[in-house]
């Protein structure tokens, strides 16, 4: 996995407090990783910050795993 | 007690006597101030008397891009908004029957859907930053209900709602939403109305008077400081009795 995918689960891991090794590639934030609504909320904006990029809404509902946040943020930076 | 030195508050409808007054009371507790109204000349003239740590927001509520600008201003202006104080408010007052749609729509649009939009405005960095508080100004006509005022009483009882629903969601990262009712407030607005009409609305208030600015904004104070953090979705009446509710 890419230097994004590592910066990814770093967020992931400290946002959610959860071990690194729980954060794998279909790990859904809210069913497996303890996350409810408005820490997906708080992840999107973190990625935001840490890539540089934006992350409209729409888009952000469909980042629903670990997978899809990375695979997200590499089409977009 | 209630210091708020560091913090940044933006307030809404500045330019009148009960935002006005907000704005001196959390001015006064060290607060930088956003004054936010239609009327520039009066926020100016406020601006002038509080000096230091005030800027002047211009914002007209019925347009909605100004209202999801206003936000992003005062973050500019003052660097952040800690505090956020939904004060403005109109009313169009009209029997029920008579009721027109323009009516009802001017009033839920700068009474609630602005109040909404800036709240929406302000979550972010409020978020962000773990420490926010909200201050949504009602009526207690929202509670009890007015003659005339479905349009305006609809409104402040929406923004009770809202306030509620928004300190449910963000009570986990340290930020508190509470309403606050005023009663009958002594300001411009009543000072136009006849001693005879005082005296009648004076018979319906316990405490025998209108209140003032101040003991608004005493409340406003309240609730936007530290000492307040553990009281949220509340709506604190200060209406000298005229509703125990």
């Amino acid at each position: 996995m890419s230097d994004i995918a590592d910066r990814v689960r770093k967020i992931v891991v400290e946002h959610l407090s959860v071990d690194e090794d729980k954060v794998t590639e279909n790990a859904s934030f809210i069913d497996d990783l303890g996350a409810d609504s408005l820490d997906t909320v708080e992840l999107v904006m973190a990625f935001e910050e840490e890539f540089g990029i934006e992350i409209p809404d729409d888009a952000a509902e469909t980042i629903q795993t670990f997978g899809d946040a990375v695979k997200f943020i590499k089409e977009a930076s | 007690m209630f210091d708020l030195s560091g913090k940044t508050a933006l307030v809404t409808g500045a330019s009148g006597g009960i935002g006005g007054a907000i704005a001196k009371a959390l001015h006064g507790a060290g607060a930088v101030v956003g004054l936010s109204g239609t009327r520039v000349e009066p926020l100016e003239a406020l601006a002038a008397e509080l000096g230091e740590r005030a800027h002047v927001l211009p914002c007209n509520l019925s347009d909605a891009g100004a209202v999801d600008a206003l936000p992003k201003q005062a973050i500019e202006a003052m660097g952040g908004v800690d505090i956020l104080v939904n004060n403005a408010g109109i009313t169009r007052d009209q029997i029920f029957m008579r009721m027109s749609d323009e009516e009802w729509a001017q009033v839920l649009e700068v009474n609630l859907t602005s109040t909404m939009r800036l709240c929406r405005g302000v979550m972010r960095p409020m978020m962000k930053k773990r420490w926010g508080r909200i201050v949504n100004i009602s009526s207690v006509v929202g509670v009890t209900g007015n003659p005339g005022q479905a349009n305006y009483a609809a409104s402040k009882a929406g923004m009770i709602g809202l306030t509620k629903s928004i300190a449910y969601e963000v009570a986990s990262r340290g930020i508190t939403a509470n309403a606050v009712a005023p009663g009958f407030i002594a300001t411009a607005m009543t000072d136009k109305l006849t001693d005879e009409q005082k005296d009648a609305i004076n018979t319906r208030i316990p405490a025998a008077r209108m209140g003032t600015p101040e003991e608004i904004a005493a409340a406003v104070l309240y609730l936007a400081s530290a000492e307040a953090g553990y009281v949220t979705g509340a709506t604190l009446h200060v209406n000298g009795g005229m509703a125990m509710i």
